[in-house]
């Protein structure tokens, strides 16, 4: 099932697919304009994965300055950082690189402490869409990439939709795409995740308990390129969503 | 079993990396060679996890392959009001009060990409024991932090020598990023942050803020 939490009528409510648009969980059917898309559910610890497919890596390998990799590269996000389904996300005057990231985002339904390979996608509760957006002309080598690139209000993009974990029989084997004004400028199957999910959650709960409502970002592939002032981002991954975002200037928000 | 307590904080807990001129000036030209090529520019943030959350008195468990942790000790400063792209003059009123942390490292070297294994394990983060109201500190940007060990003083630090002070440090942060009420800030760890092992007792005091006690305990007793 595909869930969505949106805000209509003075009150949040979880929402499902409906010819005519959306369901409200009280009956009530309203098209996927006249409400506020929130993140599709109660976002806990944010884990996002850098470098996470192999052509990605040879794309940004140039400004790397340690290439080699033992372990993911894993950092954190906020849940202050998040927005939802048709939002907008500021450009600051003046930067040249910002870009979008499109990710598969695996939210964790149990309390998840040690688990092994085996085991691990019995601790997934569901996936949604993620846009990482980054800044790049903000990336310092300290602690990389620093929360002032990554971190930003608007800068994670969560939704539409949480789709059951049960739905979707192969997360590793989903089409993603990006699109920029309608132009696809990126593409990538969760086939090609060098870390897939049962080892980011092996990895992860080896050191740190995983609580329901995490969700692990599990990084994009190639093809991420600027985005400017008025563009309409729209991240897609097939089975779980189309993600629409517009990017505004400093001037919508005051500037 | 491990069963920590909730310390007084809610929202999302950050950390601020060499903001002490002291640690800064520890890399020496290390700054300007690679992997950091040139000095910090914005304030450098990271994020305690809510897994890492304990209270004053909740013990901490030191992994089983690493000897010694680092004690991180510093002033958080916990937000009372939403803060959105605020001004150095006013940004105190922002501050609800402050607390102790300690925000505990796996000892190591760069600061590069430091692995998430270092700083967010379970109970890396002890804080408390209480939250003081911001007008009961007459200046935060100048009180004594004391870590002793068993009893034993080990480092004596200030919150004062600051690259940025709480309030410019608020103004900076807040250009790129809301911070909600109850998210801690904490204003980054003083030069040559004390270790501690298995067994023993940590107790860091703050000026005006309180005293955070904390027992570190070997994994297999959890």
């Amino acid at each position: 099932m595909k869930r969505a939490r949106v805000a209509y009528g003075g009150a949040i409510h979880e929402a499902y697919e409906h010819p005519a648009g959306l369901r409200l969980a009280d009956g009530r059917v309203v098209s996927e304009d006249a409400v506020v898309w929130l993140a599709p559910f109660e976002v806990g610890t944010i884990i996002a994965l850098g470098l996470n497919y192999a052509d990605h890596v040879k794309e940004l390998s140039k400004e790397l300055t340690v290439t080699a990799q033992d372990e993911p590269l894993a950092f954190l996000k906020a849940p202050s950082s998040v927005i939802g389904h048709r939002a907008q996300t500021r450009r600051p005057d003046g930067v040249n690189f910002m870009h979008y990231e499109c990710e598969l985002a695996v939210v964790i339904g149990r309390v998840a402490k040690r688990v092994k390979r085996h085991d691990a996608m019995s601790y997934v509760a569901g996936y949604t869409v993620a846009n990482d957006y980054a800044i790049r002309d903000y990336l310092e080598n300290y602690y990389r990439p620093n929360l002032r690139v990554k971190n930003r209000d608007g800068g994670t993009v969560l939704g539409p939709w949480f789709v059951d974990a049960a739905d979707v029989p192969d997360p590793h084997a989903l089409q993603l795409r990006t699109l920029v004004n309608g132009v696809v400028t990126q593409q990538g199957n969760t086939r090609d995740l060098i870390s897939d999910i049962p080892a980011l959650i092996e990895y992860l709960s080896e050191f740190m308990t995983l609580n329901p409502g995490d969700v692990i970002l599990t990084g994009t592939p190639d093809g991420v390129v600027n985005v400017n002032v008025g563009d309409e981002v729209v991240t897609e991954i097939d089975g779980i969503g189309r993600l629409v975002n517009t990017i505004v200037s400093d001037a919508t928000f005051g500037r | 079993m491990w069963n920590p307590s909730h310390p007084p904080v809610s929202g999302t807990v950050y950390g601020t990396l060499l903001n002490d001129a002291g640690a800064l000036s520890a890399l020496g030209e290390q700054v300007n060679s690679a992997p950091y090529k040139a000095p910090p520019k914005a304030p450098i943030l990271y994020i305690k996890p809510r897994n890492t959350w304990v209270s004053h008195g909740d013990s901490v468990v030191v992994p089983s392959d690493v000897n010694e942790l680092e004690m991180g000790a510093t002033l958080g400063v916990v937000i009372g009001r939403t803060a959105s792209h605020i001004q150095v003059a006013d940004a105190l009123s922002y501050v609800a009060g402050y607390t102790v942390v300690n925000d505990i490292s796996v000892p190591h070297a760069s600061f590069y990409r430091p692995s998430m294994r270092f700083k967010c394990r379970d109970g890396f983060c002890p804080m408390g024991p209480c939250v003081v109201p911001r007008d009961s500190v007459a200046n935060p940007d100048a009180l004594k932090v004391t870590v002793a060990v068993d009893g034993a003083v080990v480092h004596v630090a200030t919150t004062s020598g600051r690259i940025r002070t709480i309030a410019q440090l608020l103004a900076d942060v807040t250009e790129f990023m809301t911070l909600h009420p109850g998210d801690v800030l904490s204003i980054g760890v003083a030069v040559g942050a004390p270790l501690a092992k298995v067994g023993q007792r940590v107790s860091i005091q703050i000026e005006g803020v309180g005293t955070l006690e904390n027992v570190l305990v070997s994994e297999e007793l959890v």
